[in-house]
Order: C-alpha cells, then sequence, then structure tokens
C-alpha cells in the first residue's frame, strides 16, 4: 500500500472561514485532481467547507504554481487555497 | 534584482542608490512606491494588516520580473512589499527599475506593479472604527493585468 501524502495551507478570508491554516492529507484511493481533493475535504468537514468552496473564485496553488481545479496531485505536493490576492 | 518581503519601512533614496551602485551604463531608473491611502470610499482606514504566502509570493514575483525582462530591456529590478501592520498614509510597496532608456524602465514599472496586484498572494485586512474586514479584489486591477 502507497501512502500518497500532501501538504494543504488555507489563507486569509479562507483560513479564517474554515478555522484552519494548513494541515497533512493522505489521499484516499480515486483522489487524484485538485477538485476530487476539495470534494474529499468538503465530505469530511461538512457545509461550511461546501459553502466555501463553492465560491468559484476561490484560487488554487499546487507547489506555489498558481493552477485549477483540474490540476492532477501526487505524492509530497504542496496544496494552497485562498482567496483572489489584494497586494500592492 | 531584489525581492524583499519585510515588516519594516524602506527608504526610497536608499533603495535607488542600490540601484545606481549594482549598475553601470543605465540611463533611467523608473520607480513607484506605493501608499496605505487613509479613505477607502467613504471609510476612513486606520489601518491595514498584509498577509502572504511565504514561498511562493518570492516565486511569484521572481516570475513576474523574469517575464518583464522578456519583454522590455532592463538591466535590474527591486521589489519591495510589506507585510504585518501598517497604518494610514505609511508606504506599503516600492517597485524600481533600470534600464538604459527610460520607455523600458516605465513600461516594466508599471507591468510589475500591474502583475503584482493580481497574481503575488498577498492579502489586505483593513480596520475601520466598525472593525476589521478583507479588503475586496478590483475589477479595475484584473483590467489592468489584462492589458498587458
Amino acid at each position: 500500500m502507497v501512502f500518497t501524502m500532501i501538504a494543504v495551507h488555507y489563507f486569509a478570508s479562507i483560513r479564517e472561514n474554515l478555522g484552519k491554516e494548513a494541515e497533512t492529507i493522505e489521499l484516499p484511493e480515486g483522489v487524484e485532481t485538485v477538485a476530487q481533493l476539495i470534494d474529499h475535504l468538503i465530505q469530511h468537514n461538512g457545509s461550511t467547507w461546501s459553502e466555501v468552496f463553492t465560491d468559484n473564485a476561490v484560487m488554487i496553488a499546487v507547489n506555489h504554481e498558481m493552477t485549477d481545479r483540474s490540476a492532477v496531485l501526487s505524492a509530497g505536493d504542496e496544496v494552497a487555497f485562498f482567496p483572489p490576492v489584494t497586494g500592492g | 534584482m531584489k525581492i524583499s518581503i519585510q515588516q519594516e519601512d524602506f527608504d526610497i533614496t536608499h533603495e535607488t542608490q542600490l540601484l545606481r551602485e549594482a549598475n553601470s551604463n543605465i540611463g533611467a531608473i523608473v520607480t513607484f512606491s506605493g501608499l496605505v491611502r487613509d479613505l477607502e470610499g467613504a471609510r476612513k482606514i486606520l489601518s491595514l494588516t498584509l498577509e502572504h504566502y511565504p514561498g511562493m509570493t518570492e516565486t511569484s514575483l521572481e516570475k513576474i520580473i523574469t517575464e518583464a525582462r522578456s519583454r522590455w530591456s532592463i538591466q535590474d529590478a527591486t521589489v519591495i512589499h510589506r507585510i504585518g501592520e501598517m497604518k494610514a498614509e505609511e508606504q506599503i510597496v516600492f517597485v524600481a527599475v533600470a534600464s538604459l532608456h527610460r520607455h523600458d524602465a516605465f513600461s516594466a514599472c508599471e507591468f510589475i506593479m500591474d502583475y503584482l496586484k493580481t497574481r503575488a498572494p498577498f492579502w489586505k485586512k483593513c480596520r475601520d472604527e466598525s472593525g476589521e474586514s478583507w479588503v475586496e479584489t478590483k475589477a479595475s486591477d484584473q483590467e489592468a493585468d489584462e492589458r498587458w
């Protein structure tokens, strides 16, 4: 059995709404993309998570590169979820 | 290339001097500095708190400067972004570009700032008399990004 561990980070309003800053997750079989990871997180954490991730404005980075929900995950990846950026 | 994410304030004169010392054969340095506005619409802003994504912030700024280098003939660039808490009217961001001719430096400086606004992982939370709230993105920032 191969364990696929990934790190997940949450920032700004998403971190506050979820009440979570970061976690390490073992991907179950069948969870291969960011979209599937989101479904998995919602299933395990409930309605607040569903509300947060229903928002299509949620931005996604995998290993510090902006991407989208179709990105394929591998062991050791760092996934981050955050709202649209407002620096400058 | 210098990228700095820091809590402390910066000195524009010093940063410009560093670019002059590090580069020969430049004919222009264009600088931009952004300040914390004290009014956001009708709201009086008391302070801002800047959060970022350590690691990704530096990578994304590097990529933005590299992209600017591929589009214009520029010799060097500095980007400084402050994080943590800042009061209204304080300096928050600095971009400087050095080049042989002014046109490249003007364009690259504006490009770096526009891309930073929509692509670098920073988030602002502002505090006014009624409490704290996250700053929303502006459509005008997205439009400024897309014109490049």
